[in-house]
């Protein structure tokens, strides 16, 4: 099932810990239930998104591996 | 789950050294992206990070410093200039690794809300005014510290 992402926020090259805090500031820009789709290279991303969802409350869709991209579907859910 | 949970960090930052400026930094920004707030105490060679222009400056000690990835003999850690060598060395990697720059995630954790303390002790102390340091900064003791840190906060030094 594809997921058609409400933006796409790039986060290739970049190190611990950017990816995470431009993801909080592109998810407190979206409307509830809208999806962002977050791309990074940096493997921490993995844990760091799981952890990020968990603890925010926002909903981690679906997360895949293309190459040496981490690709992340989060649904803001507040 | 009903595990307790925690929403808040204190840190303190007592090194001015380079390694030691991230770590502080780098929890208490991502701590403001995982809706929790924190501060930092600033105190002796910490208040390092927060003067004026001196965030990107800071160096890296090559004495006593076994785990350089190029490991340096204190006998030639001690050389005038190898300290700033070390430094340059750690900025390229870090530079290569697209590692934020320290002024960048101060200015993050200032206009992110983080709560800055510096110590007024240690400011008297090392003679530092508080003209000296960067915008958003409060001078404070250790009630202040530990009047936040005693509310369920996360608390490290570094």
């Amino acid at each position: 099932m594809a997921i058609t992402p409400d933006d796409v926020l790039d986060c290739s090259g970049l190190a611990c810990p950017m990816p995470i805090l431009k993801t909080k500031k592109a998810v407190d820009a979206l409307q509830i239930g809208q999806v962002l789709k977050m791309i990074a290279t940096d493997p921490g991303s993995t844990s760091d998104m799981k952890a990020w969802t968990e603890k925010t409350g926002h909903e981690l869709v679906a997360s895949e591996i293309e190459g040496d991209k981490f690709i992340f579907f989060i649904k803001k859910t507040k | 789950m009903t595990e307790p949970t925690s929403n808040r960090i204190a840190i303190i930052a007592v090194h001015g050294t380079m390694d030691l400026a991230y770590p502080p930094l780098i929890l208490a920004t991502s701590a403001l992206a995982l809706d929790m707030e924190a501060a930092i105490f600033f105190t002796f060679f910490g208040l390092d990070i927060i003067k004026k222009g001196k965030a990107d400056k800071l160096q890296i000690a090559p004495i006593a410093n076994p785990s350089m990835p190029m490991p340096v003999p204190n006998i030639v850690g001690m050389l005038p200039g190898m300290t700033a060598v070390a430094t340059g060395m750690m900025n390229g990697w870090m530079k290569n690794a697209n590692v934020a720059k320290l002024s960048d995630l101060l200015t993050l954790a200032v206009e992110g809300g983080v709560r800055m303390i510096a110590c007024q002790m240690t400011m008297d102390v090392m003679g530092i005014k508080k003209e000296d340091l960067i915008d958003g900064i409060e001078v404070g003791g250790a009630a202040a510290f530990l009047s936040y840190a005693s509310q369920n906060a996360i608390t490290l030094s570094f």
